[in-house]
């Protein structure tokens, strides 16, 4: 296994008196899929969300526990919640591209971290577009509208924008479920293509989209981590019932 | 016939009834001040400023009015804009969602709006009288950019609540802070809408007669600075009709249609602005 790159401790996570994600504790290795699986509403988006902190922007969201980013407790109160995020990329389940053209939702993250210089924007915003597929069907429209593009290339821009920000992890949210198959697989072969140099935490509700991808899985059920392990093992011998009954469908 | 096809046909014929009578009011307004104001619209009511006994009937026109309302509703609508835009990105970004506060200042600027244009213009005058300002350019633009001010805020505010809270969360992921997303994010995908707000506080401020009234003074004159008092169109039509002579009173028509033309012009340009400016905006 590779070097852990996100320790999670004792992590709650409250929008009411009642927890929402309770007492969980898991470590991720890094470079590699990670699949957070689950039926809906078990915490699974809380879950990843609270690996950027993006889970206090919800209305009265309480954490206790510790969330270690590189050995870093990402809750602490001395944490620039910027750089945490900066060094996360997030991919959310429909795409949102920025209002403004192709070429400046790239540049955006670079910007607002301070570059400005054109010709570097320029190299930044071709490499990460050849990253993820889509230099050759947008190069000659890069001054358009971001939300002109159809909605699968809309999600490898984002990729793409999130990517420009130089993250160690990306964090994806369902990022397929509003595309297509083709899309959907586009995609997937960039996370295939990426986990060499990013740790990819993708949240899924697609079983058979976790077995492709994952090298590792977490199964969440009514806001509990119930099992975790190397993907192959999770989804060939799961030890917990509730596993063994969603990785056979009988729970979903 | 059974009772719920007569229950619908009398609704729907009060439904067209109220449609028509708020059609017909409307069309019954153009239609007095254009009949009216057409017998004393001439090319020098626009190009001129009021010569020596203009009110009584001779020679003149009023662009001291016309210059002076988009003096005034201008400057008050840009000095309402500057302090508006701030509070609609405090509201919208930089509370929490379900904040309290934000509610109680959305509360108090609906208030606020609810406020008498006479009631802003009583207590502009008192802050002029405080200060030792006469009635002025600079009183007027104050005044009406108090009485804009709460209208341009909730009209932006409308605006911006309807972004979809995800736009802000991926630019947050990327690391942005609040500035940042607000600048860059907020105003850029609102701008359409923020531009119609600022067309209607506009409208707003260039029709409203109270709160110039003791504030920006009158004026036969162009104001050529900010402490010299300024003519505008609501007082032009005010002091003509109050006149006894017809040809006098058919001159506030023409002003009441000049205003009405600039009102209709400045919504037409909003909405031609405003799909322009949709470009790169998030549907």
């Amino acid at each position: 296994m590779n070097q852990p790159h996100i320790c999670v401790e004792n992590l709650n996570v409250y929008y009411g008196p009642d927890p929402s994600l309770r007492d969980v504790s898991i470590t991720l290795p890094g470079r590699q899929i990670i699949a957070v699986i689950g039926p809906s509403g078990c915490g699974k988006t809380t879950f990843l969300k609270s690996l950027n902190r993006m889970v206090e922007l919800a209305e009265g969201a309480r954490v206790t526990g510790r969330v270690l980013v590189d050995g870093e407790d990402i809750y602490s109160p001395t944490a620039e919640v910027t750089a945490i995020r900066k060094k996360m990329g997030l991919l959310s389940q429909t795409p949102r591209p920025l209002p403004m053209s192709i070429y400046e939702n790239v540049a955006y993250g670079p910007r607002i971290h301070g570059l400005n210089d054109r010709r570097k924007l320029d190299e930044i915003v071709e490499f990460r577009l050849r990253q993820v597929g889509l230099w050759e069907e947008v190069k000659d429209r890069l001054g358009q509208p971001a939300s002109r593009i159809s909605i699968g290339q809309q999600q490898r821009l984002c990729l793409a924008r999130g990517l420009a920000v130089e993250p160690e992890i990306i964090l994806a949210d369902e990022p397929t479920s509003a595309l297509d198959p083709m899309s959907s697989r586009r995609i997937e072969e960039c996370f295939l293509e990426l986990k060499k140099d990013y740790t990819i935490v993708i949240v899924t509700h697609i079983l058979r989209q976790a077995r492709r991808l994952a090298d590792y899985a977490a199964f969440f059920y009514c806001g509990r981590l119930v099992e975790h392990g190397p993907a192959a093992r999770m989804f060939e011998n799961p030890t917990q019932r509730e596993t063994i009954e969603y990785v056979k469908g009988i729970i979903s | 016939m059974d009772r719920r096809r007569v229950e619908e046909a009398v609704m729907k014929g009060l439904m067209k009834a109220a449609t028509l009578l708020i059609v017909g009011v409307l069309g019954l307004i153009m239609l007095t001040i254009f009949v009216r104001g057409i017998r004393a619209m001439s090319w020098s009511m626009l190009t001129q400023t009021p010569k020596g006994g203009f009110y009584l009937g001779r020679e003149g026109g009023i662009l001291n009015a016309i210059v002076g309302s988009f003096y005034v509703a201008g400057g008050a609508t840009g000095l309402a804009f500057a302090a508006a835009v701030p509070v609609v990105l405090y509201l919208n970004v930089f509370c929490r969602r379900g904040s309290r506060t934000a509610a109680a200042i959305r509360f108090l600027l609906d208030v606020l709006w609810g406020v008498p244009s006479i009631v802003f213009g009583a207590f502009g005058f008192l802050l002029m009288l405080a200060v030792g300002l006469r009635a002025s350019l600079l009183g007027g633009i104050f005044t009406v950019s108090l009485f804009v001010l709460p209208i341009l805020c909730r009209a932006m505010d409308e605006v911006v609540r309807m972004i979809p809270s995800d736009l802000l969360e991926s630019s947050y992921a990327l690391g942005a802070t609040r500035l940042q997303t607000a600048v860059r994010v907020v105003l850029r995908q609102a701008s359409a809408g923020i531009l119609t707000a600022v067309l209607i506080a506009f409208g707003r401020g260039i029709g409203d007669a109270a709160s110039v009234l003791f504030t920006a003074g009158y004026s036969d004159q162009i104001p050529q600075s900010l402490t010299r008092p300024a003519a505008t169109l609501p007082l032009a039509i005010f002091f003509q009709l109050g006149t006894p002579f017809p040809q006098v009173q058919d001159r506030a028509y023409a002003a009441a249609l000049i205003l009405t033309i600039l009102v209709l012009a400045t919504s037409l340009l909003s909405r031609w602005l405003g799909r322009r400016l949709t470009r790169h905006s998030i549907p």
